[in-house]
């Protein structure tokens, strides 16, 4: 395919004895957002890291705009980092400069010589009050703003965006959110790595899931959303009679007989809620807990791959 | 743009940065200018009366003063070095197409600058405090020409401790030895006064060829040091410095 921004073949990496990435591919349009889902330790990370030529594979193909990174020759090398800007887990901002230096700083080294570029970006960003002050005097959110505003200097025609919302109050977030739609707006290509399935739902065109160095899943947000459970309400009864009559009065209900809880699916809609309510008041049983449950990662990755995640273990 | 140009304007808007982060920290203006002033004063006026040295206490210590305006400024740099490791702001630059020394070289820079300028303060200090050199102005060159080498040498070594190091805390201590070694030399008292065993370290070390080299330019003497001696520990610093910190730069880089 021309039109890939990245292409990446039977990616390997190993520390000593561990195996990070076992063999991955996956190929992202430009103009995109591609989003590497996977919980912490899945190797989202290290697959950033080859991608913007930081660290090395052991095996594999990665093109990015063009230019072979497992090559490791300077001239691709230099090539490919001079298309491609990063946003990494830590704002990497200089902290002993204040917002206003840190993107002049950025322009200088990327020899922009445009002298309302930093006024913009930080208008664009939200930062204009605080423009003067030192970033070591900024909140967590206006910290990842002025990182990603510090990436976007140059505009690069490819950008990493490595959880760039982990640790974000909800508000910054959504803000966070709008900003990548404009950047896609403006056909920039994305890669984006997230724990959020809520995120990679949001703004990505293609969503690959990562676990434990393999890709198990890989395809648009409504392929995969087929493929995940349901949203549903889960009941618990105190009573064995009690689950048995509801098992049998709610169709399409899978019950759990250890835990005396029944799963019944629904759209989460107050609408159908009331109705389930209603059907139980009828038939004068009474659920000592009641839970609607939209899926999230765990969910996924039960669905996937049949074991719950990592994390989900260890909770 | 040239390959050697590019590193040249990266490292000056490296260097910008650096002198930013210099003045925005009271404790690096402290530590490089003011403490090297208020040891002199201690020395000159408080401990130099007792001292026997054979000329006015103030010529025989400012050669010595100087070496240690270039060493107690070192900590700031080591120090910083070590922070820009850790922060991810050396992630951003590795991700650009920056010049890689660029970097290294602009602490280097700031360190050589720092250290120049708490020594032109350290000479206007021992001016007013009646400094009286015999120096032409040749001489004066030569003075500025090793305290800058020196300078520079001392950086690379300094930035090479501070890559080196695990935590700023221990980059920052690292530096102890270089700050303590001006005292163990002929700076402040004539090397053979000292106990036996710390003269022999006195005679032998670095800071003393570079000490006596200053003495004797300032004095009008130039034969009076060892030149060779001081320039050459000078370039085996740089030397030694350099190839240590572009090898832990690139293993932690």
């Amino acid at each position: 395919m021309t039109s890939s921004a990245i292409a990446v073949s039977c990616l390997r990496k190993a520390y000593g004895d561990k195996v990070v990435l076992d063999g991955i591919d996956f190929d992202v349009a430009a103009g995109s957002v591609f989003s590497m889902l996977g919980p912490n330790g899945a190797g989202k990370t290290t697959t950033v890291n080859i991608l913007t030529t930081l660290m090395a594979a052991d095996a594999g193909t990665v093109l990015v705009a063009g230019h072979d990174v497992t090559a490791a020759t300077a001239t691709a090398t230099r090539a490919v980092r001079a298309a491609i800007g990063v946003t990494g887990q830590f704002a990497a901002v200089d902290d002993l400069l204040s917002g206003r230096e840190n993107l002049q700083m950025m322009a200088d080294l990327k020899r922009v010589r445009s002298p309302r570029l930093v006024a913009q970006l930080l208008e664009r960003f939200d930062l204009t009050e605080s423009a003067d002050k030192l970033a070591a005097t900024y909140s967590g959110g206006m910290r990842r703003k002025l990182d990603l505003a510090m990436t976007l200097v140059g505009d690069p025609r490819i950008i990493f965006l490595d959880e760039p919302t982990t640790g974000l109050d909800p508000r910054s977030r959504r803000t966070m959110w709008g900003i990548v739609r404009e950047l896609v707006a403006d056909g920039t290509t994305i890669f984006l790595t997230t724990q959020y399935l809520d995120e990679a739902d949001q703004l990505a065109d293609r969503i690959a899931v990562l676990d434990q160095g393999r890709l198990v899943a890989h395809g648009t947000p409504d392929e995969l959303k087929r493929r995940m459970p349901g949203t549903h309400v889960r009941l618990r009864f105190t009573d064995p009679a009690d689950l048995d009559t509801a098992a049998r009065i709610l169709a399409g209900s899978t019950r759990d007989d250890q835990e005396l809880t029944l799963r019944v699916p629904s759209d989460g809609e107050s609408r159908s809620l009331r109705a389930l309510l209603d059907v139980l008041d009828e038939h004068l049983l009474n659920a000592r807990e009641f839970a609607v449950h939209t899926p999230d990662l765990d969910d996924v990755f039960l669905a996937l791959t049949g074991r719950p995640s990592a994390e989900a273990i260890a909770k | 743009m040239s390959s050697v140009s590019t590193a040249w304007a990266d490292s000056a808007v490296m260097l910008r940065r650096n002198i930013k982060h210099s003045m925005r920290n009271p404790v690096v203006v402290f530590n490089s200018v003011l403490f090297p002033i208020v040891m002199m004063l201690m020395f000159v006026k408080v401990f130099g009366g007792g001292f026997s040295v054979g000329e006015p206490y103030i010529d025989y210590a400012t050669p010595g003063l100087l070496v240690m305006a270039v060493s107690s400024g070192l900590g700031a740099t080591s120090t910083s070095v070590n922070d820009d490791m850790r922060k991810g702001i050396i992630s951003r630059l590795q991700v650009m197409d920056v010049s890689r020394g660029a970097v290294l070289t602009g602490h280097v820079v700031v360190t050589a600058v720092r250290c120049t300028v708490a020594c032109a303060a350290i000479v206007g200090v021992a001016f007013a405090l009646g400094f009286d050199p015999s120096a032409n102005a040749l001489e004066w060159l030569g003075v500025i020409g090793l305290v800058v080498l020196l300078s520079v040498a001392a950086g690379w070594l300094t930035v090479a401790l501070g890559l080196a190091a695990k935590t700023p805390e221990s980059a920052g201590l690292a530096t102890v030895p270089l700050i303590m070694l001006p005292f163990l030399s002929s700076a402040f008292v004539p090397a053979d006064t000292m106990g036996s065993g710390v003269r022999q370290f006195a005679e032998y070390q670095p800071f003393t060829p570079v000490i006596e080299t200053l003495r004797g330019l300032l004095a009008g003497d130039p034969s009076g040091g060892d030149a060779m001696a001081a320039v050459a520990w000078c370039v085996g610093f740089v030397v030694v410095g350099y190839v240590w910190s572009v090898a832990s730069f690139s293993r932690r880089a």
